[in-house]
C-alpha cells in the first residue's frame, strides 16, 4: 500500500491557474529579492499567466502578530484591508509570498467562517478605519502552491534538470516545508503537514531525488521572538541543528525550502555552526546549499544565477551549479546593472 | 472578574481549549520543550484547573514566552486542542495587566514592540534591511555585512525598487498607504497595547535603576534587555 499517496491524495489542495493578486513577504523581499522577482518574471514569461503586483498593500504584520506586539483585531483588519485592495482590481486569487502571511489568511478567513459576528465587526473596523469594504478571495494560494501546479510545464522547458550532468544520477534533494504552510490546517497544504507535496512535486518533476529524513517536519526555529531577541538565538539554532543532523547521514545535494524565514535561517545557521564549532553537515565535511522554489525554478529553466540572487546566500551554491552544468561567470557575482563593482567577500566553500 | 473568565473572551481561548486529556502529544513534539523548561501539557493542565493564582503566576512567568509558534502542537492533538494558540491569548492579558514585566522573557516585549511596531508603522513592512544591523546579527555572516554596506546598488542589482515609488520589492510605502494602517491600529486597539507596553516597561526600567527620562537610558534599557543581561 502506497500510503505517502493515499495521505498527500485526501489533501490536494484547489489551486486557482489564472488572474492572481499579488502579497509580498517582508522576509523574502529582504533576505531573497531576486525569488520574488523570479517569480513574478516566470509567471509572465514562462507560464503567460497574469498577475497583479500591487504598490499599496503592506506587511500583513503577521511578525508582529506572532511576537504578540500586534492584536488579533489589528491583523485582521490589515488583511481585510489587503482584501480590499485585491477586490478593487477585479481579482479573486489571492498570492502569498510569505508562508507565515500565508498562515494568517488562512486563520483568519477560517475564523470568519466559524465567527461570522467576527467578520462583521471587521468590516466595520475597517469601513471606520479607511473607508474601504472587501470581498473574500475565492482562493488563497501560497507562491508555490502556483509553482507546483505548474511544474510540468516547468519541465518541459527545462534546460538544467537536478541531475548529475556529468553522472547522469539524480541529485538528493532535501525539503524543508515552513510551519505554517499545513500544519496549523492540514488540508490547505498540498500533502497535508505530515506528507507535505508541494516542494516533493517540484523536486520530482524536475528529475531530483527526495529524501524523507526524520526531521522534515521539524520547525527550522526562527520561532519570531526566539530568533529577533539576541537573547533567544540558542532556541533557533538549536532547532535548525537537530534537522542537519537528521539530514546529514543522507548526503544531500541542496535543501529546498518553502518559506523565507527557513531558507534564510537553514542558510545562516551552517555558516554559525561552523564558526563556533568547526562542524559542517553536507557530503565530504562540506555545506549544504540551500534554495527557494523561485531560485531551483528559474535555475532548470536557465536563468543567469546571479539574476536569482545566488549571490545573497552565505553558503556558496556554486558547487551545486557545477553539479547541473549551469555555466556561470564569477565576475558578474560581484558587479551592479551597469558593471560597477559592488565590493567582495568569499562564500563559504561547499565541497 | 476572574482571571480565567477574562481569558475565556478572547475567542482563540475557545477555539484553543477542547476538553484536553493531558496525553502529552504536544509535548513529544514541541520544539521549545526539547530546548527548554516548556511543556505545553502542563500549560493546559493549569488552564483547565482555572485556578486563578497558578494563572497569575503563568503570567508572571518566563513560560509562556518559551513557545515558537510554530503550531506543531496543532497538527497532532488528537482533541484539537491548540496549546500555541492559548499562549496568544495569556501574552495578550500578561501585556495587558502588565505582567509580563515580571519575567526576563516577558520584558523582550519591549524590544519587540520598538522593532516590529516602529517598521511597521513608519515603513509599512516588519522588517527593512536597515533594521537588521550587522552588529546586532553576527550570524547574519559577511554576506549580509556585504549587503548592508552597499545596499542601494545591491537591490538595484536585484530588481528591487527599494525605497522608491511604484511597486516591487521593498518599494517606498506610500503617505496615504501608511495613514490607512496607522487608523487601523488605533481603531482595533493596536494603540493601546503599545501604549500598554511602553508604559509598564518604562516602570520597570525606573525600579531597576535606568533613567527613564533621558532617550539614552530607555536605550540602554532595550540593549540590557535585548541581550539577556536583566
Amino acid at each position: 500500500m502506497n500510503t505517502t499517496y493515499k495521505v498527500s491524495k485526501n489533501y490536494h489542495k484547489e489551486i486557482a491557474e489564472n488572474n492572481f493578486y499579488y502579497a509580498r513577504s517582508c522576509i523574502r523581499q529582504n533576505f531573497f529579492p531576486g525569488s520574488e522577482v523570479t517569480f513574478l518574471k516566470i509567471l509572465k514569461d514562462d507560464l503567460n499567466k497574469t498577475i497583479y503586483d500591487d504598490p499599496h498593500h503592506t506587511t500583513c504584520t503577521g511578525i508582529g502578530y506572532h511576537s504578540d506586539v500586534v492584536p488579533f483585531d489589528t491583523i485582521q483588519t490589515v488583511v481585510a484591508r489587503q482584501f480590499s485592495l485585491m477586490s478593487a482590481q477585479g481579482l479573486k486569487n489571492f498570492v502569498a509570498s510569505c508562508v507565515t502571511s500565508f498562515g494568517m489568511y488562512i486563520e483568519i478567513t477560517e475564523t470568519w467562517k466559524h465567527y461570522p459576528q467576527q467578520l462583521e465587526k471587521i468590516r466595520t473596523f475597517l469601513k471606520k478605519a479607511t473607508g474601504r469594504e472587501f470581498e473574500l478571495p475565492e482562493n488563497i494560494a501560497h507562491t508555490s502552491d502556483i509553482i507546483y501546479n505548474n511544474r510540468m510545464i516547468i519541465a518541459g522547458k527545462m534546460k538544467f534538470p537536478l541531475i548529475n550532468h556529468k553522472t547522469g544520477e539524480p541529485l538528493k534533494i532535501v525539503d524543508h516545508i515552513g510551519c505554517h504552510y499545513a500544519k496549523m490546517f492540514p488540508e490547505k497544504g498540498e500533502g497535508g503537514a505530515e506528507f507535505t507535496q508541494v516542494l516533493q512535486g517540484m523536486i520530482k518533476a524536475w528529475g531530483g531525488q527526495t529524501v524523507d529524513y526524520p526531521e522534515r517536519r521539524h520547525c527550522c526555529g526562527f520561532g519570531f521572538r526566539q530568533y529577533l531577541v539576541q537573547a533567544n538565538r540558542g532556541y533557533s539554532l538549536s532547532n535548525s541543528k537537530k534537522k542537519f543532523e537528521s539530514m546529514k547521514p543522507y548526503e544531500p545535494d541542496a535543501i529546498l525550502t518553502n518559506c523565507p524565514g527557513c531558507a534564510m535561517f537553514l542558510d545562516r545557521w551552517q555558516y554559525v555552526m561552523n564558526e563556533m564549532e568547526g562542524k559542517r553537515y553536507g557530503k565530504d565535511n562540506g555545506f549544504i546549499p540551500v534554495f527557494t522554489y523561485e531560485e531551483m525554478a528559474g535555475l532548470v529553466l536557465g536563468y543567469d544565477p546571479w539574476d536569482l540572487g545566488l549571490q545573497m546566500h552565505q553558503i556558496d551554491v556554486r558547487p551545486f551549479l557545477d553539479k547541473i552544468g549551469v555555466k556561470y561567470d564569477n565576475d558578474k557575482m560581484y558587479k551592479t546593472k551597469t558593471g560597477k563593482t559592488i565590493g567582495s567577500y568569499t562564500p563559504k566553500q561547499c565541497k | 472578574m476572574e482571571l480565567h473568565e477574562i481569558l475565556k473572551q478572547d475567542l482563540r481561548y475557545r477555539e484553543a481549549v477542547n476538553a484536553c486529556m493531558n496525553c502529552g502529544m504536544c509535548t513529544s513534539v514541541c520544539p521549545a520543550a526539547e530546548f527548554s523548561d516548556y511543556d505545553p501539557r502542563i500549560l493546559m493542565n493549569i488552564i483547565q484547573n482555572e485556578d486563578d493564582e497558578q494563572i497569575e503566576e503563568l503570567l508572571k512567568s518566563d513560560y509562556i514566552w518559551l513557545c515558537g509558534q510554530c503550531m506543531s502542537c496543532k497538527t497532532r492533538c488528537p482533541r484539537n486542542n491548540v496549546p500555541g494558540l492559548l499562549i496568544n491569548v495569556l501574552r495578550r492579558y500578561s501585556q495587558e495587566l502588565g505582567y509580563f514585566t515580571e519575567s526576563k522573557r516577558g520584558r523582550q516585549q519591549y524590544n519587540l514592540h520598538k522593532v516590529l511596531n516602529g517598521n511597521i508603522l513608519n515603513q509599512g513592512y516588519c522588517i527593512i534591511p536597515e533594521s537588521v544591523k550587522p552588529e546586532l546579527h553576527p550570524e547574519q555572516g559577511p554576506v549580509w555585512e556585504w549587503i548592508f554596506k552597499n545596499a542601494d546598488d545591491f537591490y538595484d542589482r536585484m530588481g528591487a525598487n527599494l525605497h522608491k515609488e511604484g511597486a516591487g520589492v521593498l518599494r517606498k510605502i506610500d503617505d496615504q498607504d501608511l495613514q490607512e494602517l496607522k487608523n487601523i491600529f488605533k481603531e482595533t486597539g493596536a494603540d493601546e497595547l503599545q501604549e500598554k507596553i511602553e508604559k509598564f516597561s518604562e516602570k520597570k526600567a525606573e525600579d531597576l535603576g535606568y533613567d527613564t527620562d533621558s532617550e539614552e537610558g530607555m536605550q540602554q534599557y532595550f540593549l540590557d534587555v535585548f541581550k539577556g543581561k536583566i
